[in-house]
């Protein structure tokens, strides 16, 4: 099967000299105000004389291409932080943080005149250089950008294009050549991993599930994206939709199913839209309904919305919400190869994982294990946030080392004040609430589900949360534990009561009421909540309690025999003092201290009376001299 | 051993006999493995963790949710195992009401029985409990504080009786079980079966107690109490004094009552045989005569309600007799409180009942007759448990005594009904008789026996075919009532109980852990019908003498007006109307939207949507009160909505916009006047 051809290949084709100019179109970018970016290039475009060209299918019209611009939109593009993006090609430049004010400019010196616009160009804050293209940018430079490639090329809402690609061939060629033996068969030499946290081998799932007995089977894709910061699975399903389904179609190829759920979190509006439109688009064309290409064999995907609890991204609660039951995990067995969605066999894979899929058929096994590790062959995508330079959607083969991805994709370790701190380096929150923290040891660590497993922590789903010195640790673990307490389903004991009593040990330890016991208590409590919990979401929930514990426990000891928290950040424990030596005596802070705890006589040290203090920090702020400290 | 399967569990080699899971070995295997949620009847939830345990190669599972496998490995108590044990354990008393000592469960809870056996001996959390408000009903009280959320209830009453009174309400650490809406039990759909009940680990369901009512009129010298006992009763209150399960004590139980001051003790089974007399005579009216069939038993209150609740239209078909209980009320004070030379209002009728179902029947007020109720305090076998400790009667000490006559004279008919199945075979021992007019060979129907949820049998009578039905639990027997109304199943006469196995299963039983006191509670009654010397409700003399001396003929004008009732549709839910604002109601007003499933259909949900943004668009928040209510009996002609005191059907925003209108105006104009 052919690889699939660039879009931009595709457009420009027998058409020289016309111009794509690609507007991301990404929720980030839609957001910062690129839908009216795309209006003033439609008005700009239209005074300048150009044909403007909507969609793909108006290729076919351009007489003059040198008078023709093709207006695309595209999915996410990663680099939300800069958004509005605006791509022009053939030149290739990347304009960040586009205007609609900025377009008749973009109009007339770029397209007219073949100029570069600078000041709009992205600047590395490192070299200070300007970056012309995307490929020039550090950011981008050490991605592999595989399962994303397309999503920052291609129209999304536009089926015309992902055909014209080489789309759904992947679809078409295992439903027409290949039997479900041989579809399973090569997705296990692929050793593709599911991408939604667990790591489970692809092709073992839909093998276990081919072999079942039963006339009704289902492909459900797991859009239910719920970590928070993390966004992989919604840019996939904004920015190339198609790919996901025809990843669907060649499941239920495999397994044999004949209907299909995408299950999507409704929080995420945009990518319900394209989801659907694409269903709708496919099945007109005849991709999806009675008779899948011809074969005389039927496969329909339906989409649903979920209503927004993170625990239904759990396979057996998102089964039953989508049965119209409360979304509650089950135990398992009866895995959902057995016993899935209504009682059928059914095959559940992530978003991305299904992407990948197509992919892997049309490239072959051996191609596609050759990014990647041996034992995590492929490319994984993460959402980058924190202190980091740059932040937003990456993609990197699986192997780069944590090093790579926070110092050369992240562009390093940012301080309070967001300014580039070299030493920084505090930790990585991995895998969101599920997951577990890395340290300044596990730099070097290749970022693969083995080497993770090995120390304890998880690929996730892919949140890549970085936190500089000056993060508490413990409080760390208490916003995990708040989010998870409040996502419990509520079903098994451990996991409802559990999350609530440790959170209330992390909130005594924040707020100076724990003693050497606490620690003991909230060790034993997280051990039996992972050990015993009924569904992944409990198993999981006491991970970065458990992390913090093994790799901070330094810090939670200061909090809990020193009453102090090493980075301040825990209010109850601060103790503001002024430093009698460094105070003037100007009253400036005994003026703006709100509960009048501070004393003194003008141009004498102040004091602060710790019992009045509620630790506001105004204080310190009013300071000239830095003497107030510990606040 | 070679061909036979076996697991190893903590050492020792287990067969395998076809358990459907782990957790049934385990027990098997003489470990009294510990759980909240696993009711072997329902189905696996996994919710309480304890029975979790640790299978070479796979780690820790839970027990109940592992199908067993040949060659498993199993240890039952390692460290991890019993540090899950322990937190879960404390974290369930952590977000419990811990009043052991006022609690009714107390000493019958598994909660408090777990945490003594499994060694907590401190809670390291702190008290989570929200303060929910006791929901008390006329026969079930639910107290959310003790709730431990391990949904026992919930499935029985969706999974078993098919009903979902109740279920879970919000997630996490909020979640409860509740009514829909949060409304008491009172107002939505449960049937009082008690099921719920009979499943909780803890104190948060329990039968409403009417003892302390019964001890003051045993205390007041005015009152003449008399007690009746229901055949469950004698083959389970033992259960609670050492005795086991089906070994009967009536004679204990009498010398008891007696000793509490109740002046006469008789048998609900003497009410049973008269329940006979005219529900089988019903029967054959109905048979003979073209009447509506098949017939459906009513002795069962639950059953009843179900009935009026979600099927009126086979109200027809329901045997219009009253329960034994009301029977015997009737007969107590319309007949024996005469003889005896009392006041109707100076007898105090005060049945021991297996049942919580049976305290909704007797405050129906189809049974108050001029102000007096037929039977004035219904008391669970449970409850009477009580009041014996109370007394302090050493139970096992008492020496047997006897009913009083006349209504303590029963047949082994009245006996049986007590089991799933019994009602059928009395009936059929008097149908037989009557319709062939001669004398039965054997009087035992073993067709109409057994375990199974829903039995089928035909009996032959002079030469014409009945069909029978029994079922027990009320999922079975919508099951069965789907396929008799879509005309795959004819029968003639059906019986129905609502508690799985009958009324010796009641939601008033004492709690037993054994699984099989069910079984040996039946076997207990069939054996007491063995023992007795009458097996026809025909053939009770006292029933006869009563025909003769006060009813007349059976079936006839007086016994119809004594023995028999009505029966309504239940169809609507109960109580208020949803308040949708804010800010108080007095004085507004009332624009009230029907919500129920035809007008909901018919697009009630946006005409209140349309007219909720039309008050608010208007500013009329401070004089219009918007609710969403359940059902104004129109559904043909929905949406109804009412305005003020205007009803208008099939209504339109714009008709509802003039109604609102002409009713401000009113409103504004009486409040100028003032």
């Amino acid at each position: 099967m052919p690889a699939l051809k660039s879009p931009l290949e595709v457009a420009f084709k027998g058409r020289e000299g016309m111009r794509k100019i690609v507007i991301c179109t990404g929720t980030g970018c839609i957001a910062n105000g690129a839908l009216e970016v795309k209006e003033a290039f439609e008005r700009e475009l239209k005074a300048a004389g150009f044909d403007t060209i909507e969609a793909f299918e108006g290729l076919e019209a351009v007489k003059e291409p040198k008078q023709a611009a093709y207006l695309s939109k595209s999915g996410c593009q990663g680099f939300c932080q800069m958004g509005p993006l605006v791509s022009i090609m053939p030149e290739d430049i990347l304009y960040t943080k586009v205007k609609p004010e900025n377009v008749q400019a973009i109009v007339a010196r770029t397209l007219k005149a073949g100029e570069v616009i600078p000041e709009l160009l992205y600047v590395d804050p490192g070299t200070k250089a300007r970056c012309r293209s995307q490929h020039t940018i550090p950011f981008y430079q050490r991605q592999s950008r595989f399962v994303l490639k397309q999503c920052g090329d291609l129209d999304p809402e536009n089926l015309g294009e992902y055909l014209a690609i080489g789309g759904y061939q992947a679809a078409k060629g295992c439903w027409q050549d290949r039997t479900p033996e041989q579809v399973c068969k090569e997705m296990l030499e692929s050793g593709l991993r599911g991408r939604g946290g667990g790591g489970f081998p692809t092709g073992k799932k839909w093998e276990l599930t081919r072999v079942q007995k039963s006339a009704k089977k289902y492909v459900i894709c797991n859009g239910d994206e719920g970590d928070p910061g993390a966004f992989m699975d919604r840019s996939v399903m904004e920015g190339n939709p198609h790919s996901v389904i025809e990843g669907m179609m060649i499941a239920a190829r495999a397994i044999g199913a004949d209907e299909g759920v995408v299950y999507v979190r409704a929080e995420y509006p945009l990518a319900v839209k394209r989801v659907r439109k694409a269903c709708a688009d496919a099945r007109k064309a005849g991709i999806l309904g009675q008779d899948v290409f011809g074969t005389g064999r039927a496969f329909d995907v339906n989409v649903m919305e979920g209503a927004g609890a993170f625990v239904c991204g759990e396979e057996t609660a998102l089964m039953a919400s989508v049965e119209g039951e409360r979304g509650m995990p089950s135990p398992k067995p009866p895995f959902p190869a057995q016993s899935g969605l209504w009682e059928k066999p059914t095959v559940i894979n992530n978003v991305e994982t299904l992407a990948t899929v197509p992919l892997i058929m049309s490239m072959g096994a051996a191609e596609f294990r050759k990014m990647g590790t041996a034992t995590s062959p492929g490319t994984k995508t993460f959402a980058l946030s924190g202190h980091v330079r740059n932040t937003g959607l990456i993609e990197v083969p699986f192997g780069l080392t944590l090093k790579e991805v926070v110092h050369e994709i992240g562009g390093g370790v940012t301080n309070r004040k967001g300014k580039l701190e070299p030493l920084g380096f505090k930790a990585v929150q991995i895998g969101g609430p599920s997951g577990g923290c890395l340290t300044k040891d596990h730099l070097d660590l290749p970022l693969d589900f083995d080497s993770l497993r090995s120390i304890g922590a998880m690929v996730g789903s892919g949140g890549l949360v970085v936190m500089n010195q000056g993060t508490c640790m413990v409080s760390i673990a208490k916003y995990f534990m708040r989010f998870t307490q409040n996502e419990s389903c509520g079903k098994c004991v451990l996991c409802r009561e559990g999350t609530k009593q440790m959170l209330h040990l992390l909130e005594d330890i924040t707020e100076g009421r724990a003693t050497l016991e606490t620690l003991d208590t909230l060790q034993e409590l997280a051990q039996a909540v992972q050990r015993g919990s009924l569904c992944g979401l409990g198993k999981t929930a006491p991970n970065p309690v458990l992390s913090t514990l093994k790799h901070f426990k330094g810090e939670y000891l200061a909090h809990v025999v020193d009453k102090r928290c090493p980075t301040g950040e825990c209010k109850a424990l601060a103790r503001p003092e002024i430093i009698a030596e460094k105070c003037k005596g100007c009253t400036a802070c005994a003026r703006k201290c709100p509960v009048g705890a501070i004393t003194g006589e003008a141009k004498k040290p102040h004091a602060i009376s710790q019992e009045l203090c509620i630790k506001c920090g105004a204080c310190a702020v009013a300071c000239q001299f830095n003497a107030v400290v510990g606040v | 051993m070679e061909n036979v399967s076996t697991v190893i569990i903590d050492g020792r080699e287990i067969p395998l006999e076809g358990e459907k899971n782990l957790l049934e070995v385990i027990r098997k295997a003489g470990i009294d493995i510990p759980t909240f949620c696993y009711v072997s009847e329902l189905s696996v939830y996994g919710a309480c963790r304890m029975c979790t345990v640790d299978i070479e190669g796979r780690g820790l599972q839970t027990s109940c949710s592992t199908p067993p496998e040949p060659g498993m490995k199993v240890r039952t108590s390692t460290e991890p195992v019993r540090q899950i044990r322990k937190v879960a354990l404390e974290l369930f008393l952590a977000n419990h009401e811990r009043e052991c000592t006022t609690c009714s469960k107390s000493l019958a809870c598994k909660l408090q029985d777990l945490s003594k056996k499994l060694g907590v001996g401190k809670v390291r959390f702190r008290s989570v409990q929200k303060s929910q408000p006791i929901n008390e009903s006329v026969s079930i009280v639910r107290e959310p504080n003790k709730c431990i959320l391990c949904g026992d209830c919930v499935r029985m009453c969706g999974e078993v009786q098919g009903i979902g009174a109740i279920d879970f309400a919000f997630r996490g650490h909020d979640v409860r079980v509740q009514p829909a809406f949060g409304k008491s039990l009172d107002e939505v759909s449960c049937v009082f079966c008690g099921q719920c009940v009979r499943v909780c680990p803890t104190g948060a369901l329990s039968p409403k107690s009417e003892t302390e009512a019964v001890w003051k009129d045993l205390h007041d010298p005015k009152k003449v109490v008399v007690a009746q006992i229901a055949p469950a009763v004698r083959v389970a209150l033992g259960e609670a004094f050492g005795y086991q399960p089906g070994e009967v004590t009536t004679g204990q139980i009498i010398a008891a009552l007696k000793m509490m001051g109740f002046s006469k003790v008789y048998d609900t089974c003497y009410a049973a045989d008269l329940t006979i007399m005219e529900e089988g005579n019903e029967f054959i009216q109905r048979a003979t005569t073209g009447g509506v069939l098949p017939m459906f038993t009513s002795c069962c209150p639950g059953w009843i309600k179900y009935v009026e609740q979600h099927h009126p239209d086979i109200i027809p078909h329901l045997s219009t007799c009253k329960s034994p209980q009301q029977m015997f009320g009737a007969v107590a004070k319309g007949v024996v409180a005469q003889e005896m030379g009392i006041q109707r209002q100076d007898m105090v009728v005060v049945s021991i009942m297996p049942c919580t179902a049976k305290k909704f029947e007797a405050k129906r007020p189809e049974f108050t007759q001029e102000g007096i109720a037929e039977v004035d305090h219904v008391i669970t076998t449970q409850e009477l448990v009580a009041m014996i400790n109370e007394h302090g009667i050493q139970f096992r000490n008492l020496k047997p005594e006897s009913l009083d006559m006349p209504l303590g004279f029963k047949t082994g008919a009245g006996v049986i009904f007590g089991n799933s199945g019994g009602v059928m075979e009395a009936a059929l021992r008097y149908v037989a008789e009557k319709v062939e007019n001669k004398a039965l060979d054997s009087v035992d129907f073993h067709e109409v026996r057994g375990d199974a949820g829903i039995r089928e049998a035909e009996v032959h009578l002079a030469g014409k075919t009945y069909k029978l039905a029994v079922v027990h639990s009320l999922g079975n027997a919508k099951k069965l009532l789907e396929r008799v109304k879509a005309g795959k199943s004819q029968y003639h006469f059906i019986e129905v109980m609502s508690c799985p196995g009958g009324c010796i299963n009641g939601g008033g039983q004492p709690v037993s852990a054994r699984p099989e006191a069910r079984q040996k509670r039946t076997a207990g009654l069939y054996e007491a019908d063995k023992a007795l010397q009458l097996h026809k409700s025909q053939e009770n003399p006292y029933i006869l003498e009563l025909y003769a001396k006060s009813l007349g003929a059976v079936g006839g004008h007086k016994a119809h007006s004594l023995l028999h009732t009505r029966y309504s549709s239940r169809r609507r839910i109960l109580g208020e109307a949803l308040d949708l604002s804010d800010g108080p109601g007095a004085g507004k007003v009332e624009v009230k939207v029907c919500m129920g499933t035809s007008c909901y259909l018919k697009g009630s949900q946006d005409l209140l949507h349309r007219l909720a943004r039309y008050v608010s668009e208007n500013k009329l928040q401070a004089e219009v009160l918007p609710k969403a209510t359940f059902c104004f009996e129109a559904c043909d002609q929905g949406p109804t909505v009412e305005i003020g005191d205007q009803v208008i059907h099939r209504c339109s925003l714009d008709q509802a916009v003039a109604a609102l209108e002409t009713a401000l105006d009113a409103r504004r104009r009486s409040q100028a006047a003032v």
